[in-house]
């Protein structure tokens, strides 16, 4: 960002916003599409001014211009901190070409590791959503329509408890349980079902189960208050119709659904394709997931451009997955947040 | 649904399953805490002993982790909860126009992957503070601040949004009409039927900026919190010291929630109470007004 261009921006963008929002009171109350007192009238100049300034400031510092700076960064060169803002600092692609190509300049060979990684993260994120839906769907839909009140609070109880446990230590709970000398390879030996301890966490096993593990929660409790708005005596009518039981689901249980199970499956995606705890800790030595290939971008080559541009990738893929969920689902984003 | 015996016993092991697979790796943790091996081992138990605790204790980095967890768990709180309420409230007022248009912008952090918004905040406070001079700002915690309070705000937004929408109308314009100001109106009815979904959003916000890593890795900078020493000490490798920081989480957590519900129950009970009296006084009012008429 060059100095004063990026100063204009940083303060000029709310200043343009906040006359926009000026403007459009002004011209519906000259219309007469709005009456009633205005904002400030309404909550008076104490509270009106902190609910501009709060908002504002999360709006623009913390939501929107980070983001902003991000891309912006990812299409400019890396210079040291003098050039900056110079003759060389101009929009580039060649942090995009880096990814694609592996080199700055050339295009003669593809990027192969990284675009591996890159397909490798999306499929088995994709996959885990798919996996983590089918395991869970059962138990929200027990605890939504058919569990007892007592029965509920303990199921939730347990169900709460391994949510805070950070995402660290879930993926450590893994290593406990599936390194070589851990207890499913003794329990395996000892049974004889094997000679010698199978390498799960080398093979990636481990680091899909603690990925399915770390998220599984995210999809049980949309799925449950979706499940849970569902009026009884639609599954009922139903099953007096005639219809079985996993017509009852695919047609009456899942349409209702719907919003949680969408809101369910973008939340696992996202997180599985942007998880770093798990990878860290779980990933065999040959295996490339996407993240942690941008961490190293960042602290290990200090590239930070080509960081920024890594990660605006990741972004759009997960853009991209909400509005193709959405779009299948055919819903607005305001039904899938709720 | 239809539960024939044979459904019946597949269900049963299906929830065993699941929650075998849900709580089996805490558990087994959890013992490998108490073992006295120098790698977590759960079987077989060669000794029990509380040394991993002690040596958990006696780690520096981990306490000073710790403690800059809860300072900025803290800050987080006193931030995006004021965020979070002002948010809530805009949604309520803003032109239905471009209602939709703010609501995408600002539940957008919640699907954002937490990296990203980890990564942004250092790349733009970074810019910001040093075109205007400001470098002081460029602060670790600061910034780790910051960078949770995105997508935390919006989760408090999400909560209180969700009680607002129940908020009745004609409470706030009876006090209006008994000549309360606006001002007196936040102050006096809205901020008190809101105060359940304040202290939720705030619990929420609190252990969210506690066990998060994703985040706080990029934004962190040269500080540590608990997570970040956590992440290092696991990646030299395993040590049943580990374990038993998962053990005090855990039983901090059954001890909250079970703090918590009990703290429901008695706010439910209250309330019940409450409605209750309301109604007798309603009742006695009503049969003291119809008697003289009666006599």
């Amino acid at each position: 960002m060059g100095a004063t261009g990026g100063l204009t921006l940083v303060f000029g963008l709310p200043l343009a916003v906040a006359l926009f929002f000026f403007g459009l009171a002004a011209y519906e109350r000259r219309m007469g599409l709005a009456n009633g007192p205005g904002f400030f009238q309404r909550n008076g100049l104490a509270v009106g001014l902190y609910l501009v300034l709060a908002v504002g400031f999360w709006v623009f510092f913390v939501i929107v211009l980070p983001q902003f700076s991000m891309v912006d960064m990812s299409f400019r060169p890396k210079l040291p901190p003098s050039q900056m803002g110079g003759p060389k600092d101009v929009f580039t692609l060649e942090n995009y070409r880096y990814f694609l190509f592996g080199s700055t300049t050339s295009t003669s060979s593809w990027n192969w590791i990284h675009i591996k990684a890159f397909l490798l993260t999306i499929g088995v994120s994709i996959a885990i959503t798919l996996f983590n839906f089918a395991l869970c769907y059962p138990i929200a839909f027990h605890m939504a329509q058919s569990a007892g009140a007592a029965r509920l609070r303990i199921l939730l109880l347990l169900l709460i408890i391994p949510y805070w446990v950070n995402e660290i230590l879930r993926a450590f709970a893994f290593r406990v349980l599936l390194s070589s000398g851990g207890i499913i390879n003794k329990l395996l030996l000892g049974a004889g079902v094997i000679g010698e301890p199978i390498d799960f966490l080398g093979a990636d096993v481990g680091l899909y189960m603690g990925l399915s593990y770390a998220y599984l929660l995210m999809m049980v409790f949309p799925l449950y208050s979706a499940i849970e708005s569902l009026d009884k005596n639609q599954i009922e009518a139903a099953r007096d119709l005639g219809a079985p039981w996993w017509h009852i689901h695919l047609f009456v249980v899942m349409p209702h659904a719907k919003p949680g199970i969408a809101s369910g499956c973008t939340l696992v995606f996202m997180l599985c394709a942007g998880a770093l705890a798990a990878p860290l800790v779980l990933a065999g030595p040959r295996t490339l997931w996407f993240t942690p290939i941008v961490y190293d971008r960042f602290y290990q080559a200090f590239n930070w451009p080509q960081g920024a541009a890594y990660a605006f990738i990741l972004l759009v893929t997960c853009v991209v997955f909400v509005l193709l969920v959405l779009k299948m689902f055919r819903l607005s984003l305001g039904e899938i947040t709720r | 649904m239809t539960s024939g015996p044979l459904q019946r016993i597949l269900f049963a092991v299906y929830i065993a399953v699941f929650f075998l697979y849900l709580l089996g790796p805490l558990m087994v943790m959890g013992v490998s805490a108490f073992n006295t091996p120098q790698y977590p081992q759960v079987w077989p138990i060669e000794g029990l002993t509380l040394d991993w605790f002690s040596q958990l204790f006696a780690d520096q980095d981990m306490m000073y982790g710790l403690r800059t967890s809860l300072w900025i768990g803290v800050l987080v709180v006193a931030i995006s909860v004021p965020i979070g309420l002002a948010g809530a409230i805009v949604m309520t007022q803003i032109q239905p126009r471009v209602r939709s248009a703010y609501y995408l912008v600002v539940v957008s952090p919640v699907l954002t992957p937490g990296i990203i918004i980890g990564i942004s905040t250092v790349v733009f406070w970074r810019e910001f503070t040093t075109l205007t001079g400001t470098k002081f700002l460029y602060d670790g915690i600061i910034l780790t601040v910051i960078g949770q309070s995105s997508f935390i705000s919006a989760y408090c937004m999400l909560i209180i949004l969700a009680r607002l929408q129940r908020f009745d109308q004609a409470q706030q314009e009876a006090a209006l009409d008994l000549g309360a100001s606006y001002p007196q109106v936040f102050r006096h009815i809205l901020l008190p039927f809101l105060q359940p979904a304040l202290f939720s959003a705030a619990v929420l916000a609190f252990l969210s900026s506690f066990e998060n890593y994703n985040t706080t890795t990029f934004a962190i900078l040269s500080e540590k919190t608990l997570t970040t020493v956590l992440a290092g000490r696991v990646r030299q490798g395993s040590t049943p010291a580990i374990s038993a920081l998962a053990v005090i989480i855990v039983g901090v957590t059954i001890v909250g929630a079970i703090a918590y519900e009990l703290w429901k129950r008695r706010a439910d009970a209250a309330a019940e109470r409450r409605l209750r009296a309301a109604q007798a006084a309603e009742e006695s009012e009503l049969s003291g007004a119809a008697a003289p008429m009666a006599a």
